[in-house]
């Protein structure tokens, strides 16, 4: 049907307007007057404000359930190994550095796992030590892997053999190979934070300086935890919960208090809640069981640092899935690397606008 | 061998998806499933590792006055999109292997036989190209037609495209073609006709060019797209800050109590 073009509507009158815009377009390559409108035609607009139909810009992370775990058992064992060598520098008694070295070793070989079944390829996983790369965390990553779980299987074993022979060599070796794998532990612990913040992901790359710090303490947290479960009571371990659990609240007090649209995916829908669950049972909650078993009897604390590990542990676990949810919502944010505000009026559901018509 | 790029001009593209079939029968891709998505005429929706050419269908209102539509009236722009074959390209500085590569002809290229599907280069790419193929396990992206390349043919797609609205050249040569495009569009009255490679930002530049009508974020060109290796300074100086505390923590922690402890017992 064509638009009205004339007043009275007539044939004579769409013809000469034709010719006018004809003239029009060869004179000045432009013309001013309105087309034809097709009435009821599927043509859904597209805007500065629509993106290109709505359709997310980036791809969402590919990983599998095993990286998450992976993300907090490498954080336990790359801590473990830390207070092993720590404490066995400062003389504590001698299961709480076996236990450490034993959480260390069985923590690396259990990621070692994790990550190649993770694999497109399982099969190729040596692939990953074909180069080193300063600029890919994935490379470096590998490369502290392979270290660490180098160093960390040679200090347990060496403990063990010490329980037989203690002769020099194993001395030495279990003295070498426990501070090599402090010295690998350390990055290892807390460099999954460095792998996700440096992504397109925006949430990760957003919080690119939390969440080293993040992780880094949440596996502190969860190595702590670990090692009390397992029966082990020297009061520093409750100290070092206490500061990592500090440590963790101020983290999650930093994004909360972010209040950039950016940071969505950590509060609202599902990403939000098992972020929010995992952010309080790693920070406050441990924070405040820990304070208040240093000011108790004995036996009433230690049933409070028990319950202060199992928090740690299952907030670790449950801030690492949280994160890695945020990803998947925050590359589902298809307006975020297009730079399209948010509409004022409503949450997230407000979908590009549909062809007005469709036959 | 010269540096090779892509100019995709949507002012001619016409939105016949023989680039999409070129490649597919060209790579040997296999086929994405029918399924209609309800967005214009574009039932294949994105790039992906078995998609390396992808036909946007925008339907968009343009200036008023031009090219004799009426404000109120959609325009139907369609463009090509592709790999951009970033100059600073975050899949190749992601990858743990060495498998994303870059080629003589400025290209970046993924090789089938080394990657091992650890998919970081998916969350690396600012433009959602790559992805990994969930049944075969690696990675896939269009791989600027090397194999042609090296035998000085044209990447398939440019060579099907019946518009020359794919071009394909030397890339200072395209910039000034695309430049000479642009006059020439302006004087005609397309004065919303813009030219986009991303110069500007850390991607530092495209082997995949546009000439695109309007906004960018229309074609899901995002403005200011980033290599996510621009993170890494950051990250690693947490990184490191975190190792330190917990080195002191523990070291303090094991020092401190011990008097107290002994105290006590």
């Amino acid at each position: 049907m064509a638009r009205e073009l004339e007043p009275d509507g007539s044939r004579a009158g769409i013809e000469r307007l034709l010719s006018q815009i004809r003239e029009q377009a060869r004179s000045a390559g432009s013309v001013e007057g309105k087309g034809v409108a097709v009435q009821g035609a599927p043509f859904p607009h597209a805007s500065p404000e629509t993106g290109y139909c709505g359709l997310p810009l980036l791809k969402q992370p590919q990983w599998g359930w095993e990286i998450p775990i992976y993300f907090f058992v490498g954080g336990a064992a790359g801590a473990a190994a830390v207070v092993g060598a720590a404490a066995n520098w400062a003389g504590a008694d001698r299961k709480l550095v076996r236990d450490a070295r034993l959480i260390a070793a069985s923590g690396s070989v259990i990621s070692g796992a994790l990550l190649v079944a993770d694999l497109g390829k399982p099969e190729k996983f040596l692939n990953m030590l074909r180069v080193f790369k300063w600029r890919s965390p994935m490379s470096m990553g590998a490369w502290v892997l392979a270290a660490f779980g180098a160093s960390s299987g040679a200090a347990a074993f060496a403990q063990l053999l010490r329980g037989r022979t203690d002769s020099d060599v194993v001395r030495a070796i279990e003295n070498v190979s426990g501070v090599s794998s402090a010295l690998f532990g350390l990055p290892f612990s807390n460099y999954t934070g460095v792998l996700i913040g440096s992504t397109v992901i925006p949430v990760w790359n957003h919080f690119a300086k939390e969440l080293p710090i993040h992780f880094g303490m949440s596996g502190l947290n969860s190595a702590v935890g670990l090692l009390e479960l397992s029966g082990n009571t020297s009061p520093a371990l409750n100290h070092l919960g206490l500061g990592a659990a500090a440590v963790e609240t101020y983290i999650s007090v930093r994004t909360e208090t972010r209040h950039a649209r950016v940071a969505a995916p950590l509060k609202r829908g599902a990403s939000g809640w098992v972020t929010r669950a995992g952010a309080l049972l790693s920070g406050p909650v441990p924070l405040a069981l820990r304070a208040s078993a240093c000011f108790t009897s004995r036996p009433r604390s230690r049933s409070l640092r028990k319950w202060a590990a199992l928090s740690g542990i299952a907030g670790s676990l449950l801030s690492r899935h949280g994160w890695m949810q945020a990803g998947h919502a925050s590359a589902k944010d298809w307006r975020l690397p297009l730079e399209i505000a948010q509409p004022a009026r409503s949450a997230q559901t407000v979908a590009p606008p549909s062809p007005p018509v469709r036959a | 061998m010269s540096v090779t790029a892509f100019l995709t001009d949507s002012t001619l593209c016409i939105g016949c998806k023989a680039c999409e079939v070129a490649c597919k029968e060209w790579n040997q891709l296999e086929e994405d499933g029918l399924q209609w998505t309800g967005n214009s005429y574009d039932n294949t929706g994105a790039l992906g590792h078995s998609t390396w050419r992808h036909v946007k269908f925008v339907e968009r209102t343009p200036a008023p006055g031009k090219g004799g539509n009426a404000p109120d009236l959609a325009s139907w722009t369609f463009s090509s999109d592709v790999c951009k074959h970033c100059e600073v390209a975050g899949c190749l500085e992601a990858c743990p292997t060495g498998s994303i590569v870059r080629t003589e002809f400025g290209g970046v290229f993924v090789q089938p036989d080394v990657c091992n599907g650890c998919s970081y280069c998916v969350t690396a790419c600012p433009f959602g190209v790559i992805q990994k193929n969930e049944e075969d396990g690696r990675a896939f992206k269009c791989t600027f037609c090397y194999d042609r390349q090296l035998e000085g043919l044209i990447p398939a797609c440019a060579k099907a495209c019946p518009t020359e609205s794919i071009k394909f050249g030397e890339i200072e040569a395209l910039k000034i073609v695309a430049e000479e495009r642009m006059q020439e569009l302006r004087s005609r009255g397309m004065r919303d006709v813009r030219f986009y490679d991303a110069s500007n930002t850390s991607v530092g530049g495209t082997h995949a060019m546009f000439l695109v009508r309007g906004d960018e974020e229309q074609y899901n060109l995002p403005p200011h797209p980033e290599v996510p290796t621009k993170y890494l300074k950051d990250s690693w100086q947490s990184s490191a800050f975190a190792a330190g505390l917990m080195l002191a923590g523990a070291v303090a922690a094991f020092l401190w109590p011990e008097k107290k402890n002994g105290a006590r017992t």
